[in-house]
């Protein structure tokens, strides 16, 4: 569904992808794993069409999306959950989501039955709907940009980590969360430095170390195969 | 009592004015982080396409809606012209074709029709006076006033209520994120000059009608309140233009009153010298707008 061949990313003569490729069937949790500086980030942002690709190609079910916009991407059903969380501070709850579900706002009927979906998986953004995001907790936060990338009915979901800085019981109510969306048959590419957890819910994962592919396999494979401890050490 | 009327008529109505002009280029400020210097020029265009269509015999209205519209189509070929195509280039080229197309403007204006001031129509309105308790005003200060009433209603209305307004403003804080839900660029940047276009052109119609002719250079002062305003109120916040442009007027009428002949004519350093004091005092401006950092 998701292709990546040989991409790379540059920040001016910094290489930070150095020609990596990979791979997300229909349905599957793809885990990007790796220590900070790894290119996981970069990686993610470039499908997302935040970043250019310098070399390489994406392709989306066969059709070449290397060079497509970032709201390109969004209507061709890749949605995105940033690292930094980027939920808009002096908007409310309610708007944020509003803007979600921006790419489909003629279907209202459609939105407001997903938005009630949201509320009853996420019952904290309904208490606090006119709230401003800035407001929220991390947590929270986190819960608010799930949901407004769920909104967009995406069929392929960009978690850049989730759990960053993060209260342990959140970082698992976050993993039960994305359990149920991959039940639900979403294709979830997940960057993750808790890689214990990543690779609880994933089924395959690649390892990036230096802006390349170290190892991939499915999640049972690496984690036997991999010192996790190393992973976030660089080695 | 009269006095204090007719002090705060006069601020409002110039207030009223300097808002306008501070949000019509904050609204782009915000959202692509340049000052557009080509903006006095959209009043510019405003009192010339007034002045053309002088003899054409149109009702006034007709004539200020066109003008308006001619502001806003100016507007977005602003962006088109000057933004569009090096926009992802560098910031210094961006300031340079802006400055470029004002000159452009001005010297079109300056070759094609004339250097000397052009009387623009204006209805009887705008030159009578009017009398409310026992305070002598001209009509075209309550018109400022009511159209910066109405204009900022519609605008805080719009910026709230409608999907494209809530855009615009995630748009002002966090660009790329707002283009990963799907919300196009282009249509966001366009939006942003046609709604300054549509802000400068009535200011340019109140603002010439105070003056009743237009010069090619006619821009550069509403260009300097409108900076200085969004100063003072702080560049990232729409309602901080908004304060600033009162906050201005108020120092403008004030120093009117208070200053003596002679001192009158360095009005401006006076201003500009309050302005500095207020800078020393709160950096950023009044409001410092939304926080661009996220809790993490």
């Amino acid at each position: 569904m998701l292709e990546l061949t040989d991409v790379e990313v540059r920040y001016g003569a910094i290489r930070a992808v150095r020609g990596i490729s990979l791979k997300a069937e229909k349905g599957e949790l793809v885990a990007l794993l790796g220590a900070n500086g790894a290119g996981k980030t970069s990686t993610l942002m470039c499908i997302a069409g935040a970043l250019k690709a310098a070399a390489g190609t994406i392709r989306l079910d066969g059709r070449d999306v290397t060079s497509a916009t970032p709201e390109a991407m969004v209507r061709n059903g890749v949605a995105t959950v940033t690292e930094t969380r980027d939920v808009f501070p002096d908007l409310t709850v309610a708007e944020n989501l509003t803007l979600g579900s921006y790419i489909r706002r003629s279907d209202r009927a459609g939105v407001a039955e997903d938005r009630e979906k949201m509320f009853a998986l996420f019952p904290r953004l309904a208490e606090r709907y006119g709230q401003p995001a800035g407001t929220l907790s991390g947590g929270e936060q986190q819960m608010l940009v799930i949901a407004r990338a769920i909104l967009s009915r995406p069929r392929i979901l960009l978690l850049d980590e989730p759990s960053l800085g993060l209260a342990p019981v959140i970082v698992d109510q976050i993993f039960e969360m994305i359990g149920v969306l991959k039940r639900s048959g979403l294709t979830i590419v997940l960057v993750e430095q808790n890689a214990a957890k990543a690779l609880a819910v994933a089924d395959r994962a690649y390892v990036m170390r230096l802006g390349r592919i170290a190892a991939s396999g499915s999640a049972a494979e690496i984690g036997a195969t991999t010192d996790l401890g190393a992973l976030y050490l660089g080695g | 009592m009269t006095f204090a009327l007719q002090f705060t008529i006069d601020v409002l109505s110039l207030g009223g004015a300097y808002a306008l002009m501070a949000l019509g280029l904050v609204i782009v400020y915000g959202i692509l982080k340049l000052v557009n210097f080509a903006y006095g020029e959209l009043i510019m265009v405003t009192g010339y396409t007034l002045f053309l269509m002088g003899g054409s015999g149109l009702p006034w209205l007709v004539m200020a809606a066109v003008a308006v519209a001619m502001a806003v189509v100016t507007g977005v070929l602003t962006d088109y012209i000057a933004f569009r195509p090096v926009r992802a280039k560098s910031i210094t080229a961006v300031l340079i074709t802006s400055f470029a197309f004002s000159t452009l403007l001005q010297n079109a204006a300056l070759l094609f029709i004339s250097p000397r001031p052009r009387n623009v129509p204006l209805p009887a309105l705008f030159s009578q006076t009017v009398e409310i308790a026992g305070v002598i005003t001209p009509v075209r200060n309550l018109v400022t006033i009511a159209a910066a009433v109405v204009l900022l209603a519609v605008f805080a209305w719009a910026m709230r209520r409608t999907v494209l307004g809530i855009a615009m403003r995630a748009a002002a804080t966090n660009f790329t994120m707002a283009r990963m839900l799907g919300i196009p660029a282009n249509l966001i940047i366009s939006s942003a000059f046609a709604i300054s276009g549509l802000l400068a052109g009535v200011v340019g119609i109140l603002w010439i009608g105070r003056i009743g002719s237009v010069v090619p250079g006619i821009g550069s002062e509403p260009l300097l309140v409108a900076f200085i305003a969004t100063v003072i109120g702080g560049m990232r916040s729409l309602e901080g233009a908004v304060l600033g442009g009162f906050l201005l007027a108020l120092i403008d009428t004030s120093l009117n009153y208070l200053l003596s002949q002679e001192l009158l004519k360095f009005r401006d350093a006076f201003t500009f010298g309050l302005v500095i004091l207020i800078l020393l005092w709160r950096p950023e401006g009044l409001l410092k707008g939304p926080a661009t950092g996220q809790r993490t």
